[in-house]
């Protein structure tokens, strides 16, 4: 039976479809069954940073209709065996996803995987809580800064409401990823304490993902960050936060990258 | 960065530029229904449909989409006596159509 879990944020460009790659590479890297389900209708994303946007035949609307089988909407990740991708679709519009659809399929889904992890569409509307509402668990995404910090705030407040879990009077796991973390810039004081936001929202910190050229890169690229460079410092964050979901005690880090003497020089050009 | 990218100065953007330009020029295409593949995809599964009672679980379809020519795979299990005939059933995997479209 798998564990649901959904990569959610209000605030729209902050991290989730990123976060939601590389968790689920992560997970399949240590030898896990995944799937990773794009709940963004009509905007879908996941394909393209997951590099399986030419193989997509049918999305999740196909199969919440009947007219396709999860097993043939279901795009297996050609590098890792045990990730697998379900898109949204690009056509269609979040209102052909029903209720009761998506529950069949999430009933599914947890037959047949470890983890499945949804990624929500920005907003507080229809769409995100669709997303979250069959979880166990939730990431909640966060940039240091005001909107995305208050966001953030809205969203947990629609964990603790809109989901089936709290319906049934349950508590949900919510740990907070707090990504584009930029080291220079928290040191010149110019960036929202990491204790500060973790008292503000007061949920446990799953990771500190820094701000990097890799994550572009591996968009570029089409390939899960943890998989496309397994050593730069988001792939370790985002490994070191899946080890934690595992239920492994790993000392909590900001990872860097090393810069060379050359880099250094390009980028203070830059600046 | 490490030592093999300061000589493949280049970087990932071209890729990323490669693969917008193919999806986008499918996705624009496929506005109004009339993506090519899809179409096949439907009519080549109700052509089999029409002859044989295939269960959907042994229909595997695969796609990769290319720059000229994409690849569309449709694999079916199919009765070895159609059972809409009313014969007996046994398993023949055959590969029903493989094919290219530009
Ligand atoms: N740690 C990081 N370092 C640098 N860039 C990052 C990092 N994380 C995400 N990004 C970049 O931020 C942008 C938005 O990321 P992403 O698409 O994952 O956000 P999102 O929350 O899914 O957006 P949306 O709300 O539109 O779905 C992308 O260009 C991505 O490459
Ligand atoms: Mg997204």
């Amino acid at each position: 039976m798998a564990k649901v879990l959904v990569v959610t944020s209000g605030k729209g460009g902050v991290g989730k479809t990123t976060t939601t790659a590389a968790l689920g590479a992560a997970l399949a890297q240590a030898g896990k069954s995944v799937a990773v389900v794009d709940f963004d209708v009509g905007l879908r994303n996941l394909d393209l940073v997951m590099g399986a946007e030419r193989r997509v035949v049918y999305d999740l609307i196909n199969v919440v209709n009947g007219d396709a089988k999860l097993s043939q909407a279901l795009i297996r990740d050609k590098r890792l065996d045990k990730l697998h991708l379900l898109p949204a679709s690009q056509t269609r519009d979040k209102d052909a996803l029903t209720d009761a659809g998506v529950a069949r399929v999430m009933d599914e889904l947890r037959e047949k995987f470890d983890w499945v992890i949804c990624d929500s569409p920005a907003g507080i509307e229809r769409g995100a809580t669709l997303a979250m509402r069959h979880a166990d668990v939730a990431v909640v995404v966060t940039n240091p800064e005001v909107s995305s910090v208050r966001d953030s705030d809205r969203i947990i407040g629609l964990l603790d409401s809109k989901t089936l879990k709290a319906e049934r009077g349950e508590t949900m796991e919510k740990h907070l990823i707090l990504t584009r973390y930029d080291p220079a810039r928290a040191d010149r004081g110019d960036m929202l304490k990491i204790e500060d936001v973790l008292e503000i929202l007061s949920i446990p910190l799953l990771a500190i993902i820094p701000e990097s050229m890799e994550v572009l890169r591996a968009s570029n690229v089409g390939c899960p960050v943890t998989l496309n460079n397994p050593l730069c410092a988001p792939a370790r964050a985002y490994t070191d936060a899946v080890r934690r979901l595992n239920g492994d005690a790993v000392p909590m880090s900001v990872p860097t990258d090393k810069k060379s003497f050359l880099d250094k020089l390009f980028t203070r050009r830059a600046a | 960065m490490s030592l093999l990218n300061m000589f493949n100065r280049r970087g990932s953007a071209p890729v990323a530029r490669d693969r917008l330009q193919l999806i986008l020029a499918h996705e624009r295409a496929g506005v109004g229904g009339s993506d090519l593949v899809m179409v096949l995809r439907e009519e080549i599964l109700a052509v089999i449909a029409k002859h044989v009672e295939v269960n959907s679980d042994k229909v595997q379809i695969r796609l990769d989409r290319g720059q000229d020519m994409s690849t569309l795979d449709i694999d079916i299990e199919l009765p070895l006596t159609p059972a809409k005939a009313g014969g007996r059933a046994g398993e023949l995997k055959t590969k029903a159509a493989k094919l290219a479209a530009a």
